[in-house]
């Protein structure tokens, strides 16, 4: 049994230098305990896929350490993999296979023992009974997010991973994706990490908000925390304020 | 809370899982099937017609009989069974799914094995039915070399896998702008390997670059099966030891390119 304070994820002095030249991110030290929700933010090229790409072992750091759920990653990622699952639009699912195959190769990848009987309960928890059998291409963005969704799932994992989970979708699929989401948290006690630029996403899901900028920890705390120093509104707000350069000071507040 | 299997070595159950995820995929389009089966088909026709031809008018072809359509077919079983795993690699980045793997407990030593299987699936998917058009068209049974045809296959299919290990890891190390050496990197050992001709008719520098290749052996093999009735086993044993070297080489050249894959980013970006 882990203790609850935990860490699921501590990454510490972590570099990503592709090429030598590019600095994708730059010495950034962060520890997410068990069970929280922690969103990074940022705009596009602050790092924050490449960030969780590495805490997934799928790109090597130039530098730095990552550890998830207590072991060393990339280097324990036999026993960890298991233990943690995916979710982005960007990555899809074959489409020649139906929704019943995918899942059922995605069970079997993950070690689940039943998976029929796994895919029957995600089937019930993700409204997916009806296109179970239908291709995967011939879904629409919304449904084959809620596919890409119960093959992040599937293995029940304690560390899930999302980039950008409701992108490109409509309000109310969104809104779904979003419950579903912390409903998964609150009755599995899993560790959310999510990569978002999608603020009412952040501000709903989230406990800590993690701000990136040119591959940096511009901000780290929680939503409401951030707003108050920020002296803003909402979040999108203060996503303005740190891409155009103008920091909690410049909004009339000292740092803590 | 379902039960979940924890197999931190070499799994049977996920080599599985990817071999169900490729026999999906291929019964899931007829035009997949079909292109396994129309080539060596075109080929051996198309051989098989003019051997015909010259058997009529030379008597040294009278008395070797089917040396052309058996390098067709055992072409076919080299070029085939590359292009079997090449493919069944390429259906991943064609699908944008390698993230998805390479994130999953599937080691990539499991993910090749898969590959091996799915490129003996699909030969055989392919190459039984032509070897039966042989026996029909030509009367030639291929199945009579005996024991001398699982040499020759277990050969050729080593050699395939060793250059589709090598292709696969130089597209994920460079993306689907590599994608054309699946198709033709194979091509270059058929002049070498002297499929259709023996060795001694290189030049002689050429012909110890021919002696370098495993498949050289078993061109030269099939031949003096054929013409002189005589199963060569040095030349099945130096093959042999030759795709050894060649096989491990080429898993080390793959591992080292998807290292590389991972230090570059290119595993997120499975485009071109």
């Amino acid at each position: 049994m882990h203790r609850q304070n935990d860490a699921a994820i501590e990454v510490d002095h972590l570099v990503k230098r592709y090429n030598k030249v590019a600095l994708a991110v730059d010495d950034i030290s962060f520890r997410i305990p068990r069970g929280s929700v922690t969103a990074l933010l940022g705009g596009n090229g602050a790092g924050k896929t490449t960030t969780i790409a590495m805490i997934m072992g799928l790109i090597l750091p130039t530098s730095g350490r990552v550890r998830v759920l207590g072991l060393p990653m990339p280097e324990a990622s036999a026993q960890l993999l298991h233990r943690m699952n995916f979710e982005s639009p960007y990555v899809d699912m074959p489409m020649r296979l139906t929704v019943r195959q995918n899942l059922s190769v995605f069970g079997r990848l993950y070690g689940v023992v039943d998976v029929p009987g796994r895919i029957a309960e995600l089937a019930a928890e993700l409204d997916l009974a009806d296109l179970l059998d239908r291709r995967t291409g011939s879904l629409s963005a919304g449904q084959k997010t809620r596919v890409s969704l119960a093959k992040a799932l599937i293995n029940e994992p304690e560390l899930l991973l999302l980039d950008e989970p409701t992108a490109s979708l409509d309000p109310d699929t969104a809104d779904w994706i979003r419950a579903r989401l912390a409903a998964y948290r609150v009755t599995r006690g899993a560790t959310l990490l999510l990569a978002s630029h999608n603020m009412l996403e952040v501000e709903r899901l989230c406990d800590r908000v993690i701000i990136m900028k040119l591959g940096r920890i511009a901000d780290d705390d929680t939503p409401a925390r951030i707003l108050a120093r920020y002296q803003r509104d909402t979040l999108e707000e203060v996503f303005l304020d740190v891409a155009r350069g103008r920091g909690f000071a410049a909004a009339g507040e000292v740092a803590p | 809370m379902s039960e979940r299997l924890v197999e931190t070595g070499l799994s049977a159950r996920r080599i599985g899982a990817m071999i169900l995820r490729y026999w999906y995929l291929l019964t899931s389009s007829w035009p997949r099937l079909l292109e396994l089966i129309y080539w060596p088909a075109l080929q051996l026709v198309t051989w098989g017609f003019l051997q015909t031809y010259i058997s009529q008018n030379a008597g040294f072809f009278a008395r070797a009989g089917g040396t052309f359509i058996g390098a067709v077919i055992l072409w076919d079983i080299l070029f085939r069974g590359q292009l079997g795993f090449s493919i069944s690699f390429l259906e991943e980045m064609w699908a944008r799914n390698l993230g998805n793997l390479m994130m999953s407990p599937l080691k990539p030593i499991e993910f090749l094995l898969s590959l091996m299987v799915m490129s003996v699936v699909r030969l055989a998917i392919g190459i039984i039915p032509v070897t039966g058009l042989a026996i029909a068209f030509f009367g030639f049974n291929l199945y009579g070399f005996g024991l001398a045809l699982a040499a020759f296959f277990c050969n050729l299919i080593l050699t395939s896998w060793a250059v589709g290990i090598v292709v696969s890891g130089l597209v994920l190390r460079n993306g689907l702008g590599a994608e054309s050496l699946a198709w033709t990197l194979m091509f270059l050992l058929l002049p070498l390997a002297c499929v259709y001709y023996p060795v001694s008719v290189l030049p002689g520098w050429l012909q110890a670059v021919a002696w370098l290749l495993p498949p050289t052996y078993v061109f030269e093999g099939m031949r003096a099966l054929m013409i002189d009735h005589a199963m060569r086993l040095d030349l099945m044993g130096q093959a042999l030891a030759l795709n050894a070297v060649l096989f491990v080489g080429a898993v080390a050249i793959f591992l080292r390119l998807l290292r590389d894959a991972r230090r570059l980013g290119a595993l997120i970006q499975t485009g071109e």
